[in-house]
């Protein structure tokens, strides 16, 4: 019976509307309570001059799996002088855009994020990916199996068979262990096995002659019959490519017909990730600009859409995506080193190291969008932060874009050190905006935004009665003058942390390695012996591993959570 | 000047990860400071003074300092690590890393150091009077940026992968070298006075690469262009000059292709 009472904060918590009111949290037994229902024996911290808010929850980063670790394999100069050792009761840590699983779940932790969404789980490889969940310490965590380049839907799509979509859907966030459908260029990954791409949404895709479009429709479809707590969760055709904001916004519009139909409160039918690289206008990289504008006055007026920002950090670090076309066409940019890796009917993935550099052009028009996406948000329980960990910078980065999006007087510091701030300035709306967000939006776009858009709002990013506790208490008090780097170091060192009720970092360390489960979906469908024959068909004809040897049994996921969904 | 000697007493029965042993580190210290400073084994913590007699004094600044070690330090890594001023003079013949992403000073090694020396190196002297081994002023596994600066003088023979990513900076070696010698090149000098076997400027994009001695099996990358008359380091001679690595991506400057220049003295 642990009990514990969280006293005096500034707390900032969306789901029940608190905006930086005194009050106490009360914690028993690894959920939040009423303060009448604890006992005098709990034990209590003292939040006084602090702000209190729930744990963060990561909606898009890759952390875990063949792709992650295959970049920590090529790039051992990520690691060069980044190793701490270990101490008690933590591991050996390091790595910086792509750290080991330890660092992940420590640094999380430190910066008080307590769920985190692997983005792209291919699903051949579920294993490895759960085999790194488990050693990826303190937070809970789930991963996206991709669908929007597998052969099966590509093939039920084209008949439009949504009840065998959902079907197969259903078998494989069960037997992969999965939470929500990712899609990765849909189409343009399958058509790079035949040396082409999708650049829009109409393009086809070779030999299966189905286009994007009616790719993500018919997911989307799929997915509303199915229920499931997420929504379809999209890195959209053309990342990357000047000009692509069209194909952005034909993408969004294909959300507008769609209603969401589930149990969990989720409101939208589309997420949209990692906008920054979507949101691109020009023809090549010379007349490269910012359409963050017309990309959020889309987003601003649909309710059926979440989006995540991307934003760059401006550092150095690995891109890695299921998204093998673009990465080939990166290492063709920057001629930095690249790996391939090819996954049989189901995906691919590419990796690059890039360096976002302050003194090229498009990096700094790049770091720019990120923010603007944020700036340009009318409800920020709809656009979350994120990097696209490691795309356009490392998770550890999060206290830094906070900081930007909550001080002017930041950006234009970083701005005013660019080399080319003149010319990012005529590219971009960013040294307009004089809009600083608020901790309440902060805690919206990080914890009650994602977590509402995950279906996953009734456990995580609030701190009402009967929600997890995972609370956070960073040393930064709102009512006093403080520096813009003062929000920066204190969102990087959480003061207090606690996972499910166990506290486990005290100013800034970890203390414990917490509880951590591994969160899944199963979507109990009816009967589909069609489904059934077809997947047995592909293993005996297509498959190198034969159906006995692909399920993710038990032992990899040894503290799971289980969402049920029932579309029977 | 002040002057640091460091006299091995204890061998590591593992390897020892000495890379305090700078200037920079030994400045302002005592010689009991000094042997309070930690270094690895394994993954033990430990101090100098376990493996160390330490006297004298370190000077005002790493730029006052010179440290003089003796004695068997094969079994001892990272000497001068990041050195950025002084000088360190070590009379035996130290492990991996030695001289590793030096930054400024002078560093000498009366014997002969083992792989990884000089590796990611900035700036400063590295001279080592007998033989240098793999992966000489190389970058660090997996980097694309090697040696950016700095001159490195081997008066023996070299190894394998030297210069391998160089961008700056100069290697001479006075001997022969073994194969693969600056690989993926894109800036910065290598000599050598004596052969080296094949694999010579693999994948060179830029930079220049000297050989006085003869190349058994040259790349096929590589295409004469002319015979030029040159100083290289403080002495004429006649060179043929062959571009390359031809397989490889080249940047164009002033509209004309940059290529990486490799000369054989005639
Ligand atoms: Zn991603």
């Amino acid at each position: 019976m642990s009990e514990y009472l969280i006293k005096n904060g500034f707390v900032f918590d969306p789901t029940q509307g608190i905006k930086g009111d005194k009050a106490d949290i009360a914690v028993k037994d690894g959920k939040i309570v009423k303060s009448t229902e604890i006992s005098s024996k709990a034990k209590t911290i003292d939040a006084s001059g602090k702000t209190v808010m729930a744990g963060a929850v990561e909606i898009h980063a890759h952390i875990a799996g063949p792709k992650v670790n295959e970049g920590r394999n090529y790039r051992p100069e990520d690691k060069l002088f980044t190793y701490t050792p270990k101490g008690a009761g933590k591991r050996m840590a390091g790595g910086f855009s792509i750290p080991t699983t330890f660092k992940t779940g420590y640094e999380y932790a430190r910066m008080g994020y307590t769920t985190a969404m692997e983005a792209a789980m291919p699903p051949l490889f579920a294993r490895h990916v759960h085999e790194e969940i488990k050693d990826t310490p303190i937070i809970d965590e789930g991963a996206y199996p991709v669908f929007g380049n597998n052969w099966f839907v590509m093939e039920y799509l084209k008949n439009q068979e949504i009840e065998n979509t959902a079907a197969y859907i259903s078998w494989l966030l069960e037997v992969t262990k999965g939470v929500a459908i990712k899609v990765v260029n849909p189409g343009g990954t399958e058509a790079w096995g035949w040396g082409l791409n999708c650049l829009t949404i109409d393009d086809p895709v070779p030999y299966f002659d189905i286009t994007p479009a009616e790719i993500v429709k018919g997911l989307i479809e799929a997915n509303e019959y199915l229920g499931l707590p997420h929504s379809v969760h999209i890195h959209q055709n053309s990342l990357g490519n000047p000009g692509n904001y069209t194909v952005t916004l034909d993408t969004l519009k294909l959300a507008e017909k769609f209603k969401a139909k589930n149990k969990f409160g989720r409101e939208q039918v589309l997420h949209s990730t990692h906008l920054q690289f979507h949101s691109y206008g020009g023809d090549n990289w010379g007349n490269f600009e910012s359409k963050s504008k017309e990309v959020m006055d889309y987003v601003n007026t649909q309710k059926n859409i979440t989006v995540d920002t991307g934003c760059v950090t401006l550092d150095e670090t690995t891109t890695m995506t299921a998204d093998g076309p673009f990465e080939h066409h990166l290492t063709e940019l920057n001629h930095l080193k690249w790996a391939n890796v090819d996954v049989e009917l189901e995906t691919a993935a590419g990796i690059v190291p890039y360096v976002y550099s302050p003194d090229i052009k498009v990096c700094e028009i790049q770091w720019a969008i990120g923010l603007e996406i944020a700036l340009f948000t009318k409800d920020h329980m709809r656009t979350f932060i994120t990097t696209d960990h490691p795309n356009a910078g490392p998770f550890i980065r999060y206290p830094r874009i906070i900081k930007w999006l909550m001080s002017a007087e930041a950006r234009k510091e970083r701005i005013d050190t660019f080399k080319h701030g003149a010319k990012m300035i005529e590219a971009t709306h960013i040294a307009g905006i004089d809009r600083e967000l608020t901790l309440y939006e902060i805690a919206q776009m990080t914890r009650a935004g994602p977590a509402k858009s995950l279906g996953m709002a009734n456990l995580y990013g609030g701190l009402a009665p009967g929600m997890d506790a995972d609370v956070v208490v960073y040393d930064f008090n709102p009512n006093t003058p403080h520096k813009p780097d003062d929000i920066e170091k204190a969102f990087s060192r959480a003061a207090y942390v606690m996972k499910t009720g166990v506290p486990v970092v005290i100013d800034g360390e970890v203390v414990n390695n917490g509880n951590k489960r591994t969160i899944w979906v199963h979507a109990k469908v009816n009967e589909n012996p069609q489904v059934m024959r077809d997947i047995k068909d592909k293993f005996l004809r297509y498959y190198s591993v034969t159906q006995a040897n692909y399920d993710v049994s038990k032992h990899f996921v040894p503290n799971p959570y289980v969402i049920e969904v029932d579309a029977t | 000047m002040e002057t640091v000697t460091l006299t091995i007493k204890n061998q590591p029965t593992l390897y020892l990860e000495a890379d305090t042993i700078t200037p920079d580190n030994f400045s302002g210290k005592k010689a009991s400071e000094i042997a309070a400073l930690h270094a690895y084994e394994g993954r033990d913590q430990v101090t100098l003074g376990k493996y160390f007699e330490v006297s004298g004094e370190g000077g005002a600044t790493a730029e006052d300092t010179r440290i003089v070690v003796k004695g068997n330090v094969s079994r001892v890594k990272y000497i001068g690590m990041k050195m950025t001023a002084g000088e360190i003079l070590i009379e035996d013949n130290p492990d991996m890393y030695t001289g590793a992403w030096m930054h400024g000073g002078k560093l000498t090694v009366k014997g002969n150091v083992d792989a990884f020396a000089g590796i990611g190196m900035k700036g400063g002297e590295f001279v080592i009077e007998g033989n240098a081994g793999n992966y000489l002023g190389a970058a660090y596994r997996g980097d694309w940026r090697g040696m950016q600066g700095g001159v490195i003088r081997v008066k023996g023979k070299a190894g394998s992968d030297i210069g391998y990513f160089m961008n700056g900076g100069t290697i001479i070696v006075h001997g022969n070298t073994d194969v693969h010698v600056g690989t993926h090149m894109e800036g910065g000098k290598i000599i050598i006075k004596g052969n080296a076997p094949s694999k010579v400027g693999g994948q060179m994009v830029g930079g220049e690469i000297y050989v006085y001695g003869g190349i058994d099996v040259m790349m096929p990358g590589f295409k004469y262009a002319q015979d030029e008359e040159l100083e290289v380091d403080g002495e004429k001679g006649n060179f043929s000059l062959f571009h390359g690595d031809t397989g490889e991506r080249h940047p164009k400057r002033k509209g004309q292709i940059v290529y990486g220049k490799l000369y054989l003295r005639n």
